[in-house]
């Protein structure tokens, strides 16, 4: 018997498979098709203080082995989160929920952290600082080591659970911006979100997506992403959920390796709906075949020393 | 929504660049015409929305236009080959909505679902009209088909090459319906939503897709009823809480 349980900043998970926000909703419309108590955790919808109706349509651009998306926050504001999605996500997963949160300003930060302190099911707060898609807020908190400094030091003084800063890729040395959540009190690291990009349509000679550009995610990024998290990992010693690309058990196995001590899965949700129930029950075999009794010990093991 | 693997069982073209797919395989998701299926096409990474014409117990049928990369892949797809899919996806028509008399309107693309519906309504006991609206004949489809049902069909072209010249909404004085149904481009169903006068109706939209399930957000259009995932809480929607 093989060990799958993992500990994000002395929470523990049954496994280290989380489905990343934006790609699983609220969690609820996928126990439809199969129990999501086989997971480790869920990253619901990023959450901001206002209801968002996010970006114009087109939202959604393909690439090889990947996509572009420009959905922008879409989400029904915290006070419907809190009070109609998190009660029906309740009644069908009985594990930690992250709440994934968004602002537009420290203001919002703080307000939506200090709401979902009070959640009992929220045990990781994961505070997005690296969405691309929105102006004036998300990614703009990310790109500079002091303003993500700013945001976890606020939003630490209002809520005892640990808080988790989503980074972004788009930078030029995510371990400096890495190293200033952790100086700043942050308890872990989730990352990668997604890479800028764009597509055009050679119709129209104009952008794909009506925002011009999106995120790109997918296969396609999955080296980028293991290579961030290696050279984080090496850089703080607060945990890290990987994230990018991540598509198969074995994945899971590298990014682990590259220092994550969870991983989430975004993408893959979106082309195959039981891409987290799948590799969570591929894992154990796939440890055995690589000689993995104990998950957690693998975290950073393909650094040296 | 199931999963599933469908195998082609014929793939040939019925009008310029439109293909009629015959598929075999479980449609036991399949509740409602004008539910969709989402496909996996080889070497693409996102799934291709794909509406149902009609189906039966043993297989269904989809009709679609060469508009893409996932679309031409498709096209050149030989009888016999697996093609997995999400089945039974969307909300298709409520037809307990439909008056005795419905209309039964569509454009283009948006005429397949449209055939499924009207042979539906019809084993129901309704009377239905058909309202077909096309470039001209060389986009034109399935006309014999929607006559074979039984039903009245009506037909328009924008070029006046078959049937009335115009758009589709030219045809709405010729019948005396209770409601109606439509899918079609979006230039169309404005001009019908202008044109139709106060019967009650529903409409199916088309927005590209991330997943096709509900899941990314990627097909959100805003409605009197507030943000609405065409793929999930569509794509059919009552006329009256869209907005144009």
């Amino acid at each position: 018997m093989v060990d799958t349980s993992v500990s994000l900043a002395g929470v523990r998970l049954d496994n280290p498979v989380i489905p990343a926000s934006g790609t699983f909703g609220f969690g609820y419309e996928f126990a439809e098709i199969y129990d999501i108590n086989c997971l480790g955790s869920i990253s619901i919808k990023g959450t901001t203080r206002e209801p968002r109706f996010g970006n114009p349509t087109p939202r959604i651009a393909e690439c090889a082995s990947g996509l572009l998306n420009s959905v922008g926050l879409q989400n029904p504001g915290i006070d419907r989160v809190i009070a109609e999605e998190l009660p029906k996500l309740r009644k069908c997963f009985k594990k930690p929920i992250i709440a994934n949160i968004s602002g537009f300003s420290l203001d919002e930060y703080v307000e939506c952290c200090e709401r979902m302190d009070k959640e009992e099911q929220v045990e990781i707060l994961e505070v997005n600082i690296s969405c691309p898609n929105v102006h004036g807020g998300g990614m703009s908190f990310g790109t500079c080591p002091e303003s993500a400094a700013e945001v976890t030091r606020a939003v630490k003084a209002v809520t005892k659970k640990p808080v988790f800063i989503k980074l972004t890729p788009n930078v030029t040395d995510i371990c400096a911006v890495a190293r200033a959540c952790e100086d700043a009190g942050a308890d872990g690291i989730s990352m990668i979100n997604t890479l800028l990009g764009m597509r055009l349509d050679l119709r129209r000679r104009k952008p794909l997506l009506a925002n011009v550009t999106g995120g790109l995610s997918g296969p396609a990024v999955f080296p980028v992403a293991l290579r961030m998290v290696y050279q984080v990992y090496e850089a703080v010693s607060i945990p890290i959920i990987g994230m990018g690309g991540v598509s198969s058990a074995e994945n899971v196995l590298e990014m682990m390796l590259a220092g994550a001590s969870a991983v989430q899965i975004g993408a893959m949700n979106l082309v195959e709906p039981y891409a987290c129930r799948d590799i969570a029950k591929q894992l154990p075999a796939v440890m055995e075949k690589y000689g993995i009794t104990d998950l957690k010990s693998i975290t950073g093991g393909a650094h040296n020393g | 929504m199931i999963k599933t693997e469908y195998i082609i069982r014929s793939n040939e073209p019925i009008a310029d660049g439109v293909y009629r797919m015959r598929l075999e395989g479980d449609t036991g998701a399949i509740k409602a015409p004008g539910q969709f299926i989402d496909i996996s096409v080889p070497e693409l990474f996102l799934r291709r929305p794909i509406s149902v014409s009609d189906w039966d117990a043993s297989g269904l049928t989809i009709i679609y236009k060469v508009v893409g990369a996932g679309t031409d892949k498709l096209s050149a797809m030989r009888p016999g080959a697996a093609l997995p899919a999400l089945s039974g996806l969307g909300n298709g028509f409520d037809m307990d909505k439909c008056a005795r008399h419905t209309a039964v309107i569509g454009g283009g693309v948006g005429v397949p679902p449209m055939y499924g519906l009207a042979k539906r309504l019809l084993e129901r006991g309704h009377e239905v009209t058909a309202m077909l609206g096309f470039n001209g004949t060389g986009d034109m489809m399935l006309v014999q088909e929607f006559e074979a049902l039984g039903c009245r069909t009506l037909v328009s072209t924008a070029d006046g090459s078959f049937g009335v010249r115009g758009f589709v909404t030219a045809l709405l004085p010729m019948a005396d319906f209770g409601s109606f149904c439509a899918c079609g481009p979006e230039p169309m169903l404005r001009a019908l939503e202008g044109a139709v006068g106060d019967k009650p109706g529903q409409i199916s939209l088309e927005e590209r897709m991330g997943c096709g399930f509900g899941a990314c957000m990627g097909c959100t259009k805003q409605t009197k009823n507030g943000p609405k995932r065409v793929c999930k809480d569509g794509p059919v929607f009552d006329r009256e809480v869209l907005i144009w």
